[in-house]
């Protein structure tokens, strides 16, 4: 049998490399996922449109649409989910409501995305005959995001010190004017960091938006900024393949020569632009603390 | 200037109404799936037994063959196996973390969760069929589109979820019950095993039905690597097919009200209710750990 | 301090008022007549119309549609056709709902639809495509009868030595059972018999077919002859002694083929009936020949289903 202080050191030994595999297995994807793409990354290939058969085009369109998709699914869910987050936590009793609610969050984040991909395809696609277009799409991406923002909202609320909210009462102040001048506002720090997190997660959502937002984009023409017109590119019911689907439609479909170099420069956009969302939802977090609190 | 009184009420009811508006689309969505997922028993007149039972999928032959128990069986073994891989190291990645590391491993350590969350699964998919497919083709055997490399990717995917959601159980452990076993003279190996782990069960319970569901619903990486034949699992290095994956490849092609777009609006429904009877287990699994506290 | 919030509000209901507008928008934006003036070119297509349409469905026709596209967006700056593939079935399926403006298909409508689910849908002939047995190029068999074809596909033959090869276990690559390359082959090479199911791996589209084929060693299985023909990573195998060319399909001696279709919801308008016309025009007639499709109008033998 042996000893314990051996059984403990091997123990040790273990954790460590245990931790030390996981480490060097995210290095070694990030590592192969820049290496096989940042020599695929050029200005041509952030901007330019996709050739669909021939070899040399580009990713322009869809970093657009991602983009685009996400800011409209922020625009919907942060107020909703604030909204929610904001009921649940400062104006909800224990009851079947609130039971009711906090069971239909859990369900909502628990759903696969393909399920609500088909969803939208059922219901923005064929019923309201929107097509596969920019609108579908930011309706499921909603779905998707929705609770995950309201909890976002409700574990920011809840944080904020009791003391602030009596102490704003007891200058006089309503419930609904201590809500948004003072607990929202110290709730602001976590609320950003978690936003700028969630954002991450929406820009690199592909099962939701294949059967919504499309596998195709028109090219973008940049010159015609009104939404009501047909060419422009904040038209709402052109298609709108973003970012994700595009490595999988790029490879599904296989048109392309140089399909896989796509697939990797396009992967290794996707991998920057979460990690720059992490590093920013860690900044603008760290930095909006410290003004806040002076520290 | 809005009367202060009135606002408040606006507020009070506009929050009140986001909240019934999340509780209308949750019910709205799972009343349809419900709904004409179970079209394919009530409506198309297939039998439970045909669905569940038999393997023999052709929507398109006459009479429609309806057999579900490839994708359903597809799932189980794809998610099983994953959880098999990642479990070991999930759990001891969070013993790591919260009762090993001194600090500045775990500053380093929780970055790479959040990163290894944060890459998208599409991206998971990709590297599995660029780098792992032909891997597991040249070095262990068959078309390498196999049930390994579904596992494999999916163990790399619901890692995170195992390892964070641990860690902050056994964190949340309270620290006494670590100090007495220590001031007893137990080692720390023994007590992390024998002591805290199994305080933070149902945590770390919690966080394999997490993983587990999260595996059961994804369904781009996998369809990139599994091949898609329909056929049963017996194989791990032998293409087979999930229920998320038949149902990206098949639901563009149907028609609304066909009988073959409802056995995939089935196909949703079971997947549904597979991740309520998750939120169940773990609310079960939870039920006594708020009372402690 | 929150007129922030206010402000996100505004834009919410912007957005959301929007969206309704367009909801109520969308059924004719994209089948509205274009305000067409007096730019109608000599071939009888219109250049001037604008608009944004999605065509979506057959892999097979994929190519064809896309550099047609091409082509007529620089005839046509305000144009916007976006291409998808999917297969037939997609096509016909979304067409049938009306989620997309063109459906592309290598069946007739009746194949894959029912009559309820096939009112209305017009149906454009734009050209005719050959399908061809395929294997990767180290495979040395260079022909294979209807019967041999059939064992292999049901899983009753399973190396290629069996059928004149040398050693090399026998790896199926198939389609969907919503592709139309798929039903065609089953029809015309298979003799109508079904696919072992389980046996063989399953790729999207015809380009997934194609690189899945020319990466795999000892694999079969079918595509369209606008790919394999222009596709030196793939080997075309003969059926019955009669090889794949164009030139077989038009005398009739070759059997499996396909019309192209392009269907729409009633008869097009638009935008859509534009990019039809251009479709069926003899302004795509070379590139038809160039892509490795058949002109409809050179068939010496023709199908009604």
């Amino acid at each position: 049998m042996i000893g314990s202080r051996n059984s403990e050191r091997i123990a040790t030994a273990i954790f460590y490399l245990i931790a030390l595999l996981v480490s060097v297995l995210l290095a070694a994807l990030i590592g192969y996922i820049l290496y096989q793409g940042l020599s695929v990354i050029n200005w041509h290939f952030l901007t330019a449109a996709p050739l669909p058969y021939q070899a040399g085009g580009g990713i322009g369109p869809e970093i657009f649409n991602s983009l685009m998709l996400l800011v409209l699914t922020m625009a919907l869910t942060v107020p909703l989910g604030l909204g929610v987050g904001i009921y649940l936590s400062e104006y909800a009793r224990e009851g079947r409501i609130t039971r009711a609610i906090r069971i239909c969050i859990e369900s909502l984040a628990s759903m696969p995305s393909i399920v609500i991909g088909i969803f939208g395809l059922m219901l923005f696609v064929v019923i309201f005959k929107w097509g596969f277009s920019v609108i579908s799409g930011v309706m499921a991406l909603t779905a998707l995001n929705l609770p995950v923002m309201t909890r976002l909202a409700e574990d920011a609320i809840k944080n904020v010190s009791p003391d602030l909210r009596e102490a704003s009462l007891a200058l006089g102040a309503t419930q609904w004017q201590t809500i948004t001048d003072v607990v929202l506002v110290a709730a602001i720090p976590g609320l950003v960091t978690g936003i700028i997190l969630s954002a991450g997660r929406v820009f690199g959502e592909a099962a939701a938006l294949l059967y919504t937002a499309g596998t195709t984009t028109s090219a973008l023409n940049f010159t015609d900024l009104n939404p009501l017109s047909n060419n422009s590119p904040f038209y709402l019911l052109r298609p709108a393949e973003t970012l994700a689907v595009h490595i999988w439609q790029v490879n599904s479909e296989g048109l392309n020569p140089d399909a896989t170099q796509i697939a990797n420069g396009a992967s290794a956009v996707l991998v920057i632009m979460v990690l720059i969302f992490n590093l920013v939802s860690r900044w603008a977090g760290n930095w909006l603390f410290s003004k806040k609190t002076g520290q | 200037m809005i009367n202060v009184e009135l606002s408040n009420k606006i507020g009070k009811y506009t929050t009140f109404f986001c909240a019934i508006l999340i509780i209308t689309i949750t019910m709205a969505i799972i009343l349809v799936i419900a709904y004409k997922g179970l079209a394919i028993f009530t409506r198309d007149g297939v039998s439970l037994r045909n669905f569940f039972l038999t393997t023999k999928f052709n929507p398109d032959a006459t009479p429609p063959e309806m057999g579900a128990a490839t994708f359903i069986a597809g799932s189980v073994a794809v998610s099983l196996l994953a959880l098999l891989f990642s479990a070991p190291f999930g759990i001891g990645l969070a013993i790591f973390m919260a009762e090993i590391s001194r600090g500045w491993e775990r500053k380093i350590m929780q970055p790479v969760i959040e990163l290894f969350v944060g890459i998208p699964s599409v991206v998971y998919g990709w590297i599995g069929i660029s780098v792992l497919v032909p891997f597991i083709r040249n070095n262990i055997g068959g078309m390498g589109f196999s049930l390994l490399a579904g596992g494999i990717v999916l163990a790399i995917m619901i890692l995170p979820t195992i390892a964070s959601v641990s860690t902050d159980s056994l964190r949340a452990n309270p620290a006494d019950i670590r100090e007495g076993s220590l001031a007893l003279g137990v080692t720390r190996w023994q007590t992390i095993l024998m002591v805290m782990v199994p305080a933070a069960m149902p945590g770390i319970l919690t966080s394999i039905v997490l993983a587990l569901a999260r595996a059961f619903g994804e369904a781009l990486a996998v369809q990139m690597v599994i091949g898609n034949a329909i056929r049963m699992p017996t194989s791990l290095l032998a293409p087979m097919n999930t229920m998320t994956s038949i149902i990206t490849m098949d639901m563009s092609g149907t028609v609304m009200g066909a009988v073959d777009n409802d056995v995939l609006w089935t196909l949703a429904f079971i997947l549904l209710l597979i991740s309520v009877v998750f939120i169940l287990i773990i609310r079960t699994i939870n039920r006594g750990r708020t009372a402690m506290r | 301090m929150f007129s922030s919030k206010r402000g996100l509000g505004l834009a919410l209901s912007v957005v959301l008022a929007g969206s309704i507008l367009l909801s109520g928008c969308a059924s004719n934006s994209r089948t509205s007549p274009a305000p067409s003036t007096s730019g109608v070119s000599t071939s009888g297509v219109d250049f001037t119309v604008s608009g944004n349409i999605t065509a979506a469905g057959s892999t097979a026709l994929q190519p064809l549609v896309e550099q047609a596209a091409t082509q007529f967006m620089q005839s046509d700056p305000n144009a916007k056709i976006s291409v998808q593939g999917g297969g037939s079935g997609t096509g016909l399926a979304q067409i049938a709902q009306g989620s997309v403006d063109i459906g592309d298909s290598d069946l007739f409508a009746a194949a894959k639809l029912t009559a309820a689910q096939a009112t209305g849908l017009v149906d454009h002939q734009v050209c005719v495509v050959g399908f061809t047995t395929v294997v990767n190029p180290n495979v040395t068999v260079d022909n294979l009868t209807t019967q041999q074809l059939q064992q292999i596909f049901t899983g009753k033959i399973t190396n290629w030595s069996a059928v004149g090869g040398s050693n090399l276990p026998i790896t199926i690559i198939n389609r969907p059972t919503t592709s139309g390359t798929r039903a065609t082959f089953k029809e015309y090479a298979l003799g109508g018999l079904e696919e072992a199911q389980g046996i063989a791996l399953t790729e999207d589209s015809s380009g997934a077919v194609a690189k899945a084929v020319s990466g795999t060693p000892g694999s079969i299985s079918y595509l369209a002859l606008s790919f394999a023909s222009s596709n030196n990573t793939v080997k075309m195998v003969s059926l019955n002694g009669v090889a794949p060319t164009n030139a077989n399909i038009i005398s009739g001696q070759y059997p499996i083929w396909s019309y192209e279709h392009m269907y729409t919801k009633g008869d097009p308008q638009g935008m859509t009936k534009a990019f039809i016309d251009y479709m069926m025009s003899p302004a795509v007639a070379p590139l038809i020949q160039q892509l490795g499709y058949i002109v409809g109008s050179s068939m010496t033998v023709s199908r009604t289903s």
